[in-house]
Parts: C-alpha cells; sequence; structure tokens
C-alpha cells in the first residue's frame, strides 16, 4: 500500500497576498481606481509606539479629582477679536454635509458644544443645523468654494483654509453621483448626480505670499474678528508650517496620513504623506524656531482614538487635537447593531469603508434618506459628548500621573518609545537608553 | 493686531485719498451703517482687498489701478474701478456690479454667485473660474483656463479666449466673439438657439458693449465627464 | 516665496534713476518677502566702473579695504573694495576671470554673490527696504537693475539664500515659485561638473541657464530649453549685461506683471511695485504669456 503524499501547504505571497489579488483583478475589470472612505489602514509608527513616565521619585502625581488637572484652551488670539476658548483641547475636524449625512452634521454640532469644544464645516458649506448646533463653529475655505458665501462667513467663529489633508495632500474633494442628491447639489450648484471633480488648488492663489494676501481680504470682509486657521496633510511640516506662519496664520492645523476622507483614491490615502507622529515635532520645531510656539496654535489630527493619543499629541507639543474617523465611529459608525447590512453590502461591523458609496446604515455618510434616519441627532451627540468626556478624562489620568495640573503643561521629557522608528520620527528616547535616531 | 483704525472721512464731494487713509479705514467705512451710499477712491496704486465683503447699495468708485480681490465677496454694490484690477477682483461676488475699465488680472469672477462683473479690457487665465451663477463679460481676450470647472452663469468673451477654455465644466454657459486658442477636457462648440441669442443680447446691453449676439459662438459642456466611463480615461 | 522686482531703463537720461526707481519697487514688496533680500544693478559709476570688472562677496573673513588691498597686490592692479555689510564689493581694471580667481584664492571661504563687467550684487538679511537704504541703493546708476525680497523658510535666515542667483558673469536670475524635479537636474548638472553654493531650488535654474549661455546658446533659447526641462511653478525675470527677459511656466499661477513704455520696461510680481515709475499711467502693462519667452536687449 502506498502512502498518500501529503497535500501542498499553500503559502500566501507576501507581495501578491490575497488583498493585492483582489485589487488587481478589480482594476482589470472595472478599468477605474478603486474609491474608498476612511484613513490609511495600513500599520504606521503611532502614539501606540510612545509610552509616559509616570509618577516616581523624583516626579510626584496629583490625586484625581480634588487637584485640578485643567484642560481649557485658547484658540487664535494673535489677531483676531474674538478667539475661540475652548473647555477641551479636542476639536471635531471638518467633515463635508453631502460626505455626512445633515443628522451626523447635526449630532456632531450637539455633541461638541455639550462639552464645549469646536466643530468644523467641509467641502459642501455651512449647514443650518451645524451652525443651529454648534456653539463653535469654524468654516473650512477650500478650493471648491462649493457654497462660499460672505453671510456664513460671518456666522463662523473661526475661518479654516485649507490646502490640504492628511488622506490625500494635493488632492481636492471628491464626492460621487450617488451623494449629490437636491439638497447636496443646490449646496454645491451641481446638477444632481453628477460625479464632482474637485480641484485641488485654490482658485485666485496659489503659494505662501499669495496666501497672506488672501488672509488680508478673509480679515478685512470679517472686520478682523474671527481666528484665521492653516489646514495642511502632513508631507513636508517643518516648511509647511514656517510658510502657514508667515503667511499670517493664527493657527495652524497638521493632518496626518492616518487621517481619514469621505472618498478618494486607495492610492492616495496609502501612499502618501506622512504619519502624524514624524509630522508633530516638525511642526512644534518649526513655531519654536519662529518664537510663536503657544502663540501661533498647533491642532494635530490624524488618528486620534483615546485620551492617550490626546495626551501623547499634546506632550509633543500640540495645542489641541482633531478627531475625525472617531467622532463618526463615537456617533455609530461600523456598529455592530448593522452587521447584517453591513454582510449585505459585502463588508462587516469594523471594516467598512466604503465612505463614497453612501449606502452607509448607520445613517452617517449617507444622503439616502431613509438610511439616515438611522442616526437619531440627539442619541448621537450624546454618545459623542460621552466620548469627548473619556477622552478629556484619559487624558487628565495621564496628566496627573505626571505630575500636571494643566495637559499643556506635558512636555516631549515625559514620553519614551518602543521602536526605532517612533524614536526618530518623534525625536523622544527608546525607553530605557538616552538615544534618539538621528538627533539633530 | 488688527490695525488701530480712525474714521475715515469722505470730503465734501465724497472722496478719500488712499495715501491718508488706510485700506482698513475705508473698508471699515463702506461696512459701518453710516457708509455714505456714494463714494470715490483716489490714488489705490495697487492696494489689495480694496472694497471687500461691501453688502450694500453702495456706488463706490476707485480711481487708478487695484490690486488683489478688489470687491471680493461683493453683495449688492455697484464698484467701478477706472484703471486695470489685480489677481481676483469680485472674487466670490453674491449680487451687484463691478466694472473695470482697463484689464483684469487672473482669476476675475473666480466663484462667484451672482452679480455682473464687466472687463473693458483683457482679462487674464482663468476668468470665470468655478464661476458658480456670476455673469462675466469682458470686452477684449481672456487668457487660458478661462471658465475651468465653471458650475453656471454666463461668461461673454468679445475678444479671443486662449487655451483650454471651459476645462471641465459643468453648466456655465460661455459665449466667444472671436477665436479660441483651444476647448478644455469635455467642453464643445453648441447650438445658438433663440434663447441663448435672447440672454446674450441682454448680457451685452447690460454689460454696454455694442457687438450682435450673432456675432458669437455659443459653448458648454458635453457632459461626458459627468460620471466616470472607462473609455473616457484618456481624458483625465 | 517672495516678491520679484526689475526695470530696464531704455532712456539714457533715467540711468541716474535706476537707483530710486528700483529702491521703490522694492519698498513696495517688502510684505511679500520681509526677511532678506537681494539686488542687483547693471553699470553703476562706483560700484562697477566702466573698464573694471567687479566681483560681490558674502562672508569674506576680511574686511574691505584689507580684502582689495591684498587682491591688488596679487593681480598687480589698483583694487578698490566697498563694504556695505554684509556683503563686499570689490572692483579692478583686471578681467572678471582674473579677479574671481583672485578673490577665490585670497578668501577660499567667502560665497561669492556676482561677478562681471557691470554687476553689482547686494544681498542681506532683515527688512528689504532698511537693506536697501543701508546699501544706498538709492543713488546707484546704471541701465538696469532687479531685485527680489524674500520669505524665508530656513531657521537661519541667510542673505545667501536672496535672489538674485548670479553664477555666470553679468548674468541674475530671480525666480518666484517653486520647481518640482531640480534635484534630478541638479544632479545631471553635478556631474556634469558644476558645483553648487546652495540647497535652493532655484539655483539649479540659474546654473542651468548660466551653462546654456557658456555654451553659446542664447538666452530666449536657454529659456525654451529651460521650459521644457524644469517642472513645477515659476515667474522667471531673467538678465545679462545686454537682456532683461521674462518667462513663466505652462500653468502660470504665480504672478507676473509687465509695464512698458519707449523710456523703460517693468516686471514685478505686483501691480503695486510698478505703480510709481515715471510715466505709468500711459504704460503698456500685460500679463506674460505662459510658456512665452518675453526678451528686451539693450540697444
Amino acid at each position: 500500500m502506498t502512502t498518500p503524499t501529503p497535500p501542498t501547504q499553500l503559502r500566501e505571497s507576501a507581495t501578491f497576498d490575497r488583498g493585492v489579488i483582489a485589487e488587481i483583478q478589480r482594476a482589470a475589470e472595472t478599468g477605474i481606481y478603486d474609491i474608498r472612505g476612511w484613513g490609511a489602514k495600513r500599520a504606521l509608527p503611532h502614539f501606540d509606539d510612545l509610552l509616559f513616565l509616570g509618577a516616581s521619585v523624583s516626579r510626584y502625581p496629583l490625586e484625581g479629582y480634588r487637584e485640578k488637572c485643567d484642560t481649557d484652551v485658547v484658540l487664535g488670539d494673535t489677531h483676531a477679536k474674538f478667539p475661540l476658548h475652548l473647555d477641551i483641547p479636542i476639536t471635531i475636524a471638518g467633515m463635508s454635509f453631502g460626505a455626512l449625512s445633515g443628522q451626523a452634521k447635526e449630532a456632531l454640532g450637539r455633541g461638541a458644544s455639550e462639552v464645549g469644544t469646536s466643530t468644523t464645516t467641509g467641502d459642501g458649506g455651512m449647514t443650518p443645523e451645524e451652525r443651529g448646533q454648534s456653539k463653535n463653529l469654524v468654516y473650512q475655505y477650500l478650493p471648491s468654494r462649493y457654497g462660499m458665501n460672505p453671510v456664513d462667513l460671518r456666522k463662523a467663529d473661526a475661518i479654516e483654509i485649507v490646502l490640504g489633508q492628511g488622506a490625500k495632500p494635493g488632492g481636492g474633494g471628491m464626492l460621487l453621483g450617488q451623494k449629490i442628491t437636491d439638497r447636496v447639489a443646490g449646496m454645491r450648484t451641481l446638477p444632481m448626480g453628477v460625479d464632482q471633480r474637485s480641484a485641488c488648488r485654490h482658485p485666485d492663489w496659489t503659494g505662501p505670499d499669495d496666501l497672506a494676501i488672501k488672509i488680508l481680504e478673509l480679515r478685512e470682509i470679517t472686520n478682523w474678528e474671527k481666528p484665521i486657521y492653516v489646514k495642511v496633510g502632513a508631507t513636508r511640516t517643518y516648511y509647511d508650517v514656517k510658510l502657514a506662519v508667515k503667511a499670517g496664520a493664527d493657527v495652524v492645523v497638521v493632518d496626518g496620513m492616518q487621517g481619514g476622507t469621505a472618498a478618494t483614491q486607495e492610492v492616495f490615502i496609502e501612499h502618501v504623506g506622512i504619519p502624524t507622529l514624524a509630522a508633530i515635532p516638525q511642526a512644534v520645531q518649526a513655531l519654536q524656531e519662529m518664537g510663536v510656539h503657544r502663540s501661533v496654535q498647533l491642532i494635530v489630527s490624524g488618528g486620534i482614538r483615546s485620551g492617550a493619543d490626546v495626551a501623547k499629541a499634546m506632550a509633543l507639543g500640540a495645542d489641541a487635537v482633531a478627531i475625525g474617523t472617531a467622532a463618526l465611529i463615537a456617533l455609530g459608525d461600523n456598529s455592530p447593531r448593522f452587521a447584517e447590512q453591513y454582510g449585505e453590502l459585502g463588508s462587516a461591523a469594523g471594516f467598512y469603508d466604503d465612505f463614497q458609496a453612501g449606502r452607509d446604515p448607520a445613517g452617517i455618510t449617507t444622503q439616502d434618506p431613509e438610511l439616515a434616519k438611522n442616526l437619531d441627532p440627539v442619541q448621537g451627540g450624546r454618545r459623542l459628548a460621552n466620548y469627548l468626556r473619556v477622552l478629556t478624562m484619559e487624558a487628565q489620568t495621564l496628566a496627573r500621573a505626571c505630575g500636571k495640573s494643566h495637559l499643556r503643561n506635558l512636555e516631549p521629557e515625559d514620553l519614551v518609545a518602543l521602536t526605532v522608528e517612533a524614536s526618530a520620527m518623534a525625536r523622544v528616547p527608546l525607553a530605557g537608553t538616552n538615544w534618539i535616531p538621528g538627533r539633530y | 493686531m488688527a490695525p488701530t483704525v480712525s474714521t475715515a472721512t469722505p470730503t465734501a464731494n465724497g472722496v478719500i485719498d488712499l495715501r491718508t487713509s488706510s485700506t482698513r479705514e475705508v473698508n471699515e467705512l463702506l461696512s459701518s451703517p453710516g457708509a455714505p451710499t456714494r463714494l470715490t477712491i483716489t490714488h489705490p496704486e495697487g492696494a489689495h482687498a480694496l472694497a471687500c465683503g461691501l453688502d450694500a447699495d453702495l456706488d463706490v468708485t476707485v480711481d487708478g489701478h487695484v490690486g488683489y480681490y478688489c470687491a471680493g465677496m461683493n453683495q449688492k454694490a455697484t464698484v467701478t474701478v477706472t484703471g486695470n484690477a489685480g489677481v481676483g477682483v469680485a472674487e466670490n461676488m453674491m449680487s451687484g456690479r463691478v466694472h473695470v475699465k482697463g484689464d483684469a488680472s487672473q482669476s476675475a469672477g473666480a466663484t462667484a454667485h451672482g452679480g455682473l462683473l464687466v472687463v473693458d479690457g483683457n482679462a487674464a487665465a482663468r476668468c470665470g473660474i468655478s464661476m458658480k451663477g456670476v455673469d462675466v463679460v469682458v470686452g477684449g481676450n481672456v487668457g487660458h483656463m478661462s471658465a475651468f470647472m465653471g458650475q453656471a452663469g454666463r461668461l461673454v468673451v468679445c475678444g479671443d479666449a486662449g487655451e483650454a477654455l471651459g476645462d471641465s465644466i459643468y453648466e456655465a454657459r460661455l459665449y466667444v466673439r472671436g477665436t479660441v486658442a483651444s476647448l478644455g477636457a469635455d467642453c464643445v462648440e453648441k447650438e445658438m438657439r433663440d434663447e441663448h441669442l435672447a440672454e446674450l443680447a441682454q448680457l451685452l446691453d447690460a454689460a454696454g458693449m455694442r457687438y450682435q449676439p450673432d456675432e458669437f459662438t455659443r459653448y458648454g459642456s458635453a457632459r461626458q465627464l459627468y460620471n466616470f466611463h472607462v473609455d473616457n480615461a484618456s481624458a483625465y | 516665496m517672495c516678491g520679484i522686482v526689475g526695470v530696464h531703463l531704455r532712456d539714457a537720461t533715467l540711468h541716474p534713476q535706476l537707483g530710486t526707481l528700483l529702491s521703490g519697487m522694492l519698498d513696495a514688496m517688502c510684505d511679500r518677502g520681509p526677511d532678506s533680500a537681494g539686488m542687483a544693478v547693471y553699470g553703476d559709476p562706483t560700484w562697477s566702473p566702466e573698464g573694471e570688472s567687479t566681483v560681490s562677496l558674502l562672508d569674506s573673513p576680511l574686511p574691505a579695504s584689507e580684502l582689495a588691498q591684498q587682491l591688488g597686490v596679487a593681480l598687480s592692479a589698483p583694487v578698490t573694495g566697498h563694504d556695505l555689510d554684509p556683503t563686499i564689493v570689490v572692483h579692478a581694471p583686471v578681467s572678471t576671470d582674473a579677479l574671481t580667481a583672485a578673490v577665490r584664492s585670497a578668501v577660499p571661504t567667502a560665497r561669492i554673490i556676482g561677478f562681471g563687467d557691470h554687476l553689482t550684487v547686494l544681498k542681506g538679511m532683515g527688512n528689504p527696504t532698511d537693506l536697501a537704504n543701508r546699501f544706498g541703493l538709492r543713488s546707484a546708476s546704471g541701465w538696469q537693475g532687479v531685485a527680489h525680497t524674500r520669505m524665508a523658510t530656513e531657521s537661519a535666515v541667510t542673505a545667501g539664500g536672496s535672489h538674485p542667483f548670479a553664477v555666470g558673469p553679468d548674468q541674475c536670475l530671480v525666480h518666484n515659485g517653486s520647481f518640482s524635479n531640480h534635484m534630478s537636474i541638479k544632479h545631471e548638472l553635478e556631474r556634469a561638473g558644476v558645483t553648487f553654493d546652495s540647497e535652493n531650488d532655484t539655483e539649479v535654474g540659474a546654473r542651468y541657464v548660466a551653462k546654456q549661455l557658456a555654451e553659446g546658446v542664447d538666452l530666449e533659447k536657454s529659456l525654451l530649453m529651460l521650459n521644457e526641462t524644469f517642472d513645477g511653478f515659476y515667474t522667471l525675470l531673467v538678465s545679462t549685461s545686454d537682456s532683461f527677459a521674462v518667462v513663466r511656466d505652462a500653468i502660470a499661477c504665480k504672478p507676473a506683471i509687465v509695464a512698458e513704455t519707449d523710456r523703460w520696461v517693468a516686471m514685478a510680481s505686483e501691480y503695486r511695485a510698478l505703480a510709481q515709475l515715471p510715466g505709468v499711467d500711459a504704460a503698456r502693462i500685460f500679463e506674460p504669456e505662459p510658456e512665452e519667452v518675453y526678451v528686451w536687449h539693450r540697444q
């Protein structure tokens, strides 16, 4: 009797893994690049690779509750008559009505206002829902200028000039036809159902020298009342931050490659931009060299998930952070409640990133009125407020353990790194050593 | 810090000299409840952001050449520039009328939603870029990439148009009397029907241009790029 | 980023006013670049007298008078030195090559920022208007001048980072914008033996043009070749002892205005800089078309 040959073991290629093979097959089938939402999904050096040095014999902690660890922040107090005073240093990043449902924008406004922070409009303009609910509303000024008008500009509490975002530095907005409903089309002055092609550069200025003149114009139109933010996706962050300051920015917003989007090409998300961790020290160095750290504030976004991330970003020198993806998850995005619906869409709870399709069962990244009913704005607002409170309390816990009575007193020296990459990017020493690779 | 402001006062015949008053003072005056309904600003000498953000039925004349963003985000007002205008004149205008008697630099009328922009001379590149409902009438030529991503509104060019006219155009309507160096992606020549001749006649009249509508050719979107088709890939 | 200005005087009766006109233009562009500035003048009798060649330099370890003395000995010719802190200008009745070689030999660590039969280049840090006053630009005369106000990004604001980059005899190149493929072109030029003084993208443009001119290609053709070779966004003002040229990239986002009269031609990033020129009200004012080379030659 012959011994049967054992079957050959299936061996996956690391270069051409299942995901890559499926993508090549999809490309061959359709002739168009893959478009999706969310941010970079691959593993990157991030805040998890940093740890806090808590209390020790030489450093003493603060008691919880009784011994205060304050969390307030003032944004934009250099030129503006009315800077923003926020109770917590966690803001809601720009996300458009169009990318998100009206209910979602309302929920974000409710949640943010409940805890005393700000929300930001997006590529579709300002909705009454958001202005009505959000106590501090930052109005984005983008290359597309969809819906831009002086009435809304004057209703805003701050203006954010967007050069780019972390998911696609150098790319413009994208909204596919299935999400260009009547209302969205009206706000953006587009025909219903078109695939919105967006400009990637501003139409009437290019470069920091002309940006300075544009900032002047916006200040003139709004009577020098409002802080002007400049937002960039993280690429040549050191130079970008310096140029933003020279152009006249009151606040600089830096969005790392983990930052999300509602829709763009997958290759853009995964292969352009640098990790948030690598961007923050560049931004802080730029501000310090110009002598404006803390007077021109830095807001950092791109993969902020927990109070630990908030505290680490601030320890590295940020004045505040912004959350986008995390805020949507708090509202109910990718919730297991919709497991069956995600299944029907060929996805699963925890994996769903097809925001561009507008079929979101959670009612968040959709324009379909039936689906949008799945998000109750009041409940959503409460969930966001809960999450923001948890982020704040977590950050305070870590800060108190480091002996800080204010979150802004966290500093890079409170941190160590677990990996060589994180150490080099964040410019903090490898744990247990004095070594920072490439320290200059 | 915001520049310190002292209230600028026009002379008895409604003139302010920009050599002695600042742009901030003039803009503040024009946005105040007591704004003069007629004002002439002299010696602008290329100043930026003059008469921007107006929001009332005012009549402002700027006597000379202006810099960037003159009459930016204009609402309701009439602004006349006797000389040339820099980048972005009447950008994002919502309503009202802006008249440049000389030439206009790049991005004239950029992203504007309404109102009428008239340029007697030439406009440069990107005239009417991303227009969202404004009417722009140019007595001379326009430069390359004019009406790029034009979403709505009408651009009338009495002279010639540069390269890539109407690239990626949506629903804006373009009328050109002279030659077009080249058409942009998805922009094609279109049939002139009675309603177009009528609308063009109205625009020419409103702008004070003495040409006949039948001297013009209409251009607009072929609407082939509204939704992605793999066969159009080369257009991207 | 920056502000560019330049003026080419056709009418010789205006030559004594070159410095005043150029200063006024530079002044108007301070907002665009408050950190440092460079200015270049063709034919000033004090800095670049007729019959002598001139070298402008930064970072000289020797003061002007001492340097001039040393060079005088080395060249066996009378050398005059001007101290225009931080720039030093030396001139002598010898060839440009001889003077440049002598300077390199005497102060090898100094950085030569301009050289030629007619050209003086002055650079410095700080507010452009203050610099121009310190240099005494207002009293300069000559037939042509260019200047540049810089918005610096480097931590150490350096005088040497200002434009114009004057890397060929009597040549200046000023740039507003940002090239996107200059590193590859730089390495190619390095392989061909060209050495660079800075990390600046503009220097690559200047060295490229200088190389073409040295090989006998005329200015217009050199700039057309630059259009084909360099990618990115740029408005360039390029001058030689007998030419004044302007060119923009195909997309032409960075500003450029040209004003022309019988008496002068001027170019600037914004109209504000041209507003005070004599007779500007009657000037032909236009914006250069993309990729077209506009050249005016000295009559």
